[in-house]
């Protein structure tokens, strides 16, 4: 996009406006996420930058909010609550949603459109509406402030993500691959673990990742379902927020920006390979 | 297995069957096996996600509260006829149901579901049960003395409208209207219309926030569609980075920027564009809600967007212009047609998913950026009138489903983009 020399001073001045303008976006898009960083290691209780942190004062930093998190029972709990539930809840989610997405994707699959309406329906449904009928519904089975219970929403938030990212991956899946495989001699399950399963890894890989990241970042079904002990990161953040606010919350914030950092780079890189496997170009 | 007869010179399998009915029968065979693949998550999104569902749509509906802890005044109102106050019999039985939901400890939840519908009743029945030991027959005049607005036939009529196993009244009570005593459906007062301004609200944040992604998202993602793919990819990943951020961090991040003591504040009173005394509040009510969800789905607009706009060639715009367009003319006769499938799925799906937003107006909407589901919310928890809460629940969902439906005929949910 850079500017011809020919351009006339109307389309510089457009030019530069719509440059500016852009940018003024991005910096929207991407300030509020850095602008806490920096302010988790403020040595003062407070949510803005003191006049040490703007005079770069070593003084006026400190990791005391860090140790608030590490040295707090309630937190590591949270943490162990929230590792424990995403970790099977993707479990689950990437099982059932890869073994759904590989029916879906083949072409004789029947009522593949309301069948995929269905699936993808957790996605749609406002959180709270699911929140508040799973309430209803879970505290009839005695699910309710049970980890089980909480696993399941989780799971059933998370598969729509998985059956998108499988499907798309199958959809340049050659099944000439599986034919030759059986007329090989090998048997289903064989076939897919030797043959499909290592070129749709990638998109199994990301599904996953988006399944742990809903329930890892899930916040209204655990206000709901959740009791006391299965109070999970984000429960304690909104509880930060909306009790005691302390800068604790901008400590643990920024762990998360970076391990969602982490699962953004595997991401893309994972979607890169995906596009290399099947010969796509960028 | 009957053999379809064979008649000469047509087409066989190996085992003499007809390849017709044969290639049939594999077809079938392999359409079941796809549709197995697919039984398992679909019977768990049934179990796990749909029965909650459906089970809050009948809550809307049920009626169970009089019925089930009053049957005996239930069973004497069938018969009344609602022109004058019932007689002794009727009068006796509430006096028997009075007695056992007090043993019971359920007289309460028929005091409450009563006094949803006319206020007054809730404190009516906890009075006349705390004294019901001094109730002595006949009981009509016992309970006339104790209360005269037992006295009322509109009370009577509200119990006996009561009974009914369904009831219509908790989507009237969701669209601001009610049943009057004779059972006919009028508005609310005006003093107490609260949730059709709040679905309106709703709309009309929401298009809001549409429109303010469709601003930003729309010249970010024709600098990323034509920016070469080595450049626009570094840039993809600041729109990239909030989508996989948590929710909580990113409106933590605006509380701390937007209020009163925070990083925006203070750096305006720095610059000297306000002054310590006049700071403004941009957070905890509806200018909050709205900065803070339009950061939060602007990726959601991007993304669908961008995809469409990377399919365009460059080529067209330079056509139009070489034939004699002017750059704007070029732009909007012919690049902004070809970008709309994107900007309707962006729209659509920013529109869905702010309708329905419950978390950021929670945290930073104070009373003024309150949504739809913050009020399902109140009353799932706070008022703990789940019948309402399931009612406003399903209009909600109703108003979902019609977007989804035009969502999925549009663009199709198999070709959502996942960034």
């Amino acid at each position: 996009m850079a500017l011809p020399v020919y351009a006339s001073t109307a389309e510089r001045v457009w030019h530069y406006v719509f440059h500016v303008f852009c940018a003024g976006v991005f910096v929207f898009l991407i300030a509020p996420i850095l602008v806490i960083i920096p302010l988790s290691f403020n040595a003062e209780p407070y949510f803005t930058f003191s006049e040490g942190m703007l005079r770069l004062d070593p003084a006026a930093y400190s990791l005391r909010w860090y140790r608030d998190f590490l040295e707090n029972p309630q937190w590591l709990h949270a943490v162990r609550n929230s590792l424990v539930i995403a970790s099977s809840a993707t479990l689950l989610a990437t099982t059932l949603g890869t073994i759904a997405a590989l029916g879906l994707s083949r072409a004789e699959m029947p009522l593949r459109k309301t069948v995929m309406s269905i699936l993808i329906a957790p996605m749609i449904v406002p959180i709270i509406i699911a929140a508040a009928a799973m309430y209803f519904f879970y505290s009839q089975l005695d699910l309710a402030q049970s980890y089980a219970g909480i696993i399941l929403a989780h799971t059933a938030l998370g598969t729509p993500f998985v059956v998108i990212t499988v499907t798309a991956t199958l959809t340049g899946f050659d099944r000439s691959l599986v034919r030759a495989a059986q007329s090989l001699g090998a048997g289903p399950a064989f076939t897919f673990f030797k043959v499909v399963l290592p070129l749709i890894l990638p998109g199994v890989i990301s599904g996953a990742l988006f399944a742990f990241i809903t329930s890892f970042d899930e916040v209204v079904v655990v206000l709901f379902l959740a009791g006391y002990d299965q109070r999970t990161i984000p429960r304690q953040m909104w509880a930060g927020i909306r009790e005691q606010i302390s800068p604790t919350i901008l400590a643990v914030a920024t762990i998360l920006i970076v391990i969602s950092i982490a699962l953004l780079t595997t991401v893309e890189l994972l979607r890169r390979r995906s596009l290399r496997l099947r010969g796509v170009r960028e | 297995m009957a053999r379809a007869a064979v008649t000469p010179g047509q087409l066989t399998a190996a085992d003499g069957t007809p390849l017709k009915i044969s290639l049939a029968r594999a077809m079938r065979r392999r359409r079941i096996t796809a549709f197995l693949l697919a039984t398992p998550l679909l019977l768990f999104v049934l179990v796990t996600f749909l029965m909650p569902i459906f089970d809050m749509l009948t809550r809307s509906v049920a009626n169970p509260e009089v019925r089930t802890y009053w049957p005996e005044v239930t069973a004497a109102l069938a018969d009344w006829d609602g022109a004058e106050l019932p007689e002794e019999r009727v009068f006796a039985a509430l006096y028997r149901d009075l007695v056992s939901s007090r043993e019971a400890r359920t007289v309460g939840k028929v005091a409450t579901r009563l006094n949803y519908e006319m206020s007054g009743m809730r404190s009516l029945i906890m009075k006349t049960q705390r004294r019901v030991q001094r109730i002595e027959p006949p009981y009509r005049e016992a309970f006339l003395d104790l209360d005269p607005r037992w006295g009322d036939p509109d009370v009577w009529k509200l119990v006996k409208r009561m009974s009914s196993p369904y009831t219509l009244s908790y989507y009237l009570a969701a669209v601001d209207m009610r049943f009057d005593p004779d059972g006919n459906i009028v508005a609310q007062p005006e003093n107490k219309r609260i949730y059709v301004p709040l679905f309106l609200r709703t709309f009309r944040i929401s298009l809001l926030i549409t429109a303010l992604c469709l601003v930003l998202g729309f010249p970010v993602s024709y600098l990323l569609a034509t920016l070469p793919l080595r450049v626009s990819n570094l840039l993809m990943i600041m729109v990239l980075l909030p989508f996989w951020t948590s929710l909580l961090v990113r409106t933590t991040s605006w509380i701390v920027i937007l209020q009163q003591q925070g990083v925006l504040n203070d750096l305006l009173v720095w610059i000297g564009i306000i002054g310590d005394q006049n700071r403004i509040s941009m957070i905890y009510n509806q200018t909050g809600t709205i900065i803070a969800m339009t950061h939060i789905l602007l990726p959601f607009m991007v993304l669908p967007l961008y995809s469409v706009m990377r399919t365009i060639s460059p080529s067209y715009m330079r056509a139009a212009q070489s034939l004699g367009a002017h750059p704007w003319e070029a732009f909007w006769r012919v690049y902004a047609p070809l970008t709309l499938p994107g900007v309707g799925a962006g729209c659509l799906l920013v529109f869905i998913l702010a309708i329905g937003y419950y978390i950021t107006p929670a945290l930073v909407g104070g009373t003024s950026g309150q949504l739809i589901s913050n009020m399902i919310a109140y009353h799932m928890q706070k008022s703990l009138n789940w019948g309402l809460a399931a009612a406003l629940g399903t209009l909600l969902l109703a108003a979902v489903l019609i977007l989804y439906w035009v969502y999925n005929k549009l663009v199709g949910v198999e070709n959502m983009k996942l960034g």
